[in-house]
């Protein structure tokens, strides 16, 4: 059963193969089984679970049941559910009951979707390893002394484990692709506003996007279809129709014209990521596409100006956490100041505070201009760099991330070389463009993962080509040799 | 720009964080290497180029000036560390 897609599971629950109880005790055992291993679960929502399964089995019972009625999925631990713990991996959150329900995690209980529990993840969604986790860190399936990426590294190593046939995850700087790459799965980061951000913990308001993570393309479309769509309780929320995503995957290739950024090519790429990447590319032209060349000239730019941008408005967003309201306060402070002080100090970790040390220097007087401002007009050169490209081409293809998963413990004392591992990452959040990661190949017995990326609100597009390639490839299929 | 230790922990402070004596100088060091990397941005002219602060460049819609949210004091309260008669509590501020 834990190897089945959605798609597959949909037909197994409409033709009685299994009941949704069946289904999800067999995922709570393995995740008790096993994810000591991972540790890719923060809380696991064992009890209520089996409730949602018994109440999806009773409607498929009497006939009122939509399709996705008792299928389980996991939730990074950065969407609000009521009455299950969210911590955002934190210490300064780590007994956070959410008084509202995110309205992601909202459609999936619409959808009568099953809640397997919350995923780990780098805290605050600041950091590319999983490692910045007040929780620990999080083992890779296919290599346990690795990383699983970053920040949604619990959604990707729960699904690569088959520890939950889906999660969500959301992507800021590349937190939902550079996870699905290093973890062998798939995942879209969709166009800014596409999904509501509301009841998701806010880091960079501006560049945060949610995302499904999957076994598939096809999955990744069914799961975009429930989380899409305008909400009046996010204000960027785009009031644009959603398509059903499912029905162009089919859809042959012939005449898609790739464009390949000489820039995400460079240096700092392996060869063997590059190579794997370019034995992708000559699958696309059996498909029948065309490839050609691109320039995105201000590439290099884009990571000074995520890293101005992003912990700026980290600053702004985590000035909530006052230790006053909710959340974790210190013991006998002696004034207010050393309340917010040292609630602050001592309920985030090191990265978080890195970031917000840098953000408020950035928005400070005097360096404004020369920061926040200068990163802003780097912004939009970026932006213009893909507009100039999607003239020409339909999508846009590079590695997702530079390497495979690096080790445990290798970046963790030089955060700028931890940064560098979004240089492909961070320019499409910058541009607010949706992308996604698929499956591609592997290098020494890891996963290297296929970045596609589209012009704007072109989801239905991306997916159509990832699905293609997973109709000629089986890379999607390859699971970690441990899990035998 | 260099950056030495009192400027960090005028920012700290700007920031209302408390950073252990024993943190100052390795956060000094770190936040020095990345802003040398943030500082790769001068090296390119931006001048005419109009600042982008969203993505899809939309206006902010307005609603009608109506009451929507219901009051939840006591519901929201009971995340609060410390309350006192549907107030919040923290250290004395006035003397």
């Amino acid at each position: 059963m834990h190897e089945l897609t959605i798609a597959e599971l949909v037909h197994g629950l409409a033709d009685k193969k299994f009941s949704s109880v069946e289904l999800t005790q067999h995922y709570i055992s393995r995740i008790n089984q096993l994810d000591k291993k991972y540790n890719s679960f923060i809380t696991v929502n064992e009890e209520d679970a089996l409730n949602q399964a018994k109440q999806a089995d009773q409607l498929r019972a009497s006939g009122q049941a939509n399709q996705f009625a008792g299928i389980p999925i996991a939730h990074k631990d950065i969407f609000c559910t009521k009455g299950i713990k969210t911590t955002c991996g934190s210490k300064m959150l780590a007994n956070f009951i959410a008084p509202y329900e995110s309205t992601v995690t909202e459609k999936f209980s619409q959808a009568n979707f099953i809640t397997l529990g919350k995923t780990n993840m780098d805290e605050f969604a600041m950091g590319s390893s999983n490692e910045t986790s007040h929780f620990g860190s999080v083992c890779n399936p296919w290599d346990i002394k690795r990383v699983p990426g970053g920040s949604s590294g619990g959604s990707a190593a729960a699904v690569a484990a088959q520890l939950t046939p889906a999660a969500t995850g959301t992507d800021t700087g590349g937190s939902i692709r550079q996870p699905a790459a290093l973890c062998g799965i798939t995942g879209i980061k969709p166009t800014y506003g596409r999904i509501s951000r509301w009841g998701m913990i806010a880091f960079a308001s501006s560049l945060d996007q949610a995302g499904p993570m999957t076994r598939s393309a096809e999955d990744a479309a069914l799961l975009l279809n429930v989380m899409s769509g305008f909400d009046s309780k996010d204000s960027t929320c785009v009031d644009q129709p959603v398509p059903d995503y499912t029905e162009s995957l089919s859809q042959p290739l012939t005449g898609l014209t790739i464009g390949l950024p000489t820039e995400y090519f460079s240096a700092g790429i392996d060869s063997n990521v590059s190579k794997a990447i370019h034995a992708a590319l000559d699958v696309y032209r059996q498909l029948g596409a065309t490839i050609k060349e691109v320039s995105l000239p201000h590439t290099a730019l884009s990571l000074p100006a995520y890293y101005v941008i992003a912990p700026a408005e980290a600053s702004s967003n985590l000035s909530r956490f006052d230790g006053v309201r909710y959340g974790y306060r210190c013991e006998a402070p002696k004034d207010l100041e050393d309340l917010y002080k040292r609630s602050r100090g001592e309920g985030f970790g090191a990265e978080v505070k890195r970031r917000i040390l840098v953000g408020t220097y950035a928005l400070s007087a005097g360096y404004f201009d020369a920061y926040y401002i200068k990163a802003q007009k780097i912004r939009r050169l970026v932006k213009q760099d893909f507009t100039n490209v999607f003239n020409d081409v339909d999508v846009i293809m590079s590695p997702t991330a530079p390497t495979t998963a690096f080790n445990i413990g290798e970046k963790m004392d030089d955060p700028v070389a931890m940064y560098a591992s979004d240089i492909n990452t961070i320019a499409v959040n910058l541009a607010g463009l949706p992308a996604m990661s698929v499956p591609a190949g592997l290098v020494d017995g890891l996963p290297v993962g296929l970045q596609i990326i589209g012009n704007y609100f072109a989801e239905a597009k991306l997916l159509q080509v990832a699905h293609q390639f997973q109709q000629a490839t089986d890379w999607h299929r390859q699971r970690p040799a441990a899990l035998d | 720009m260099a950056l030495d230790r009192s400027d960090v922990e005028g920012i700290a402070h700007l920031a209302r964080i408390a950073i252990n004596e024993q943190d100052i100088e390795n956060t000094t060091a770190t936040l020095k290497d990345i802003l040398h990397m943030v500082d790769q941005m001068q090296a390119v002219n931006t001048d005419n180029i109009e600042p982008l602060a969203h993505p899809l460049e939309l206006v902010q819609r307005l609603r009608s000036d109506e009451v929507t949210e219901t009051n939840q004091r006591d519901h929201f309260q009971q995340l609060a560390p410390q309350t006192e008669n549907g107030l919040y509590l923290v250290p004395k501020v006035i003397e």
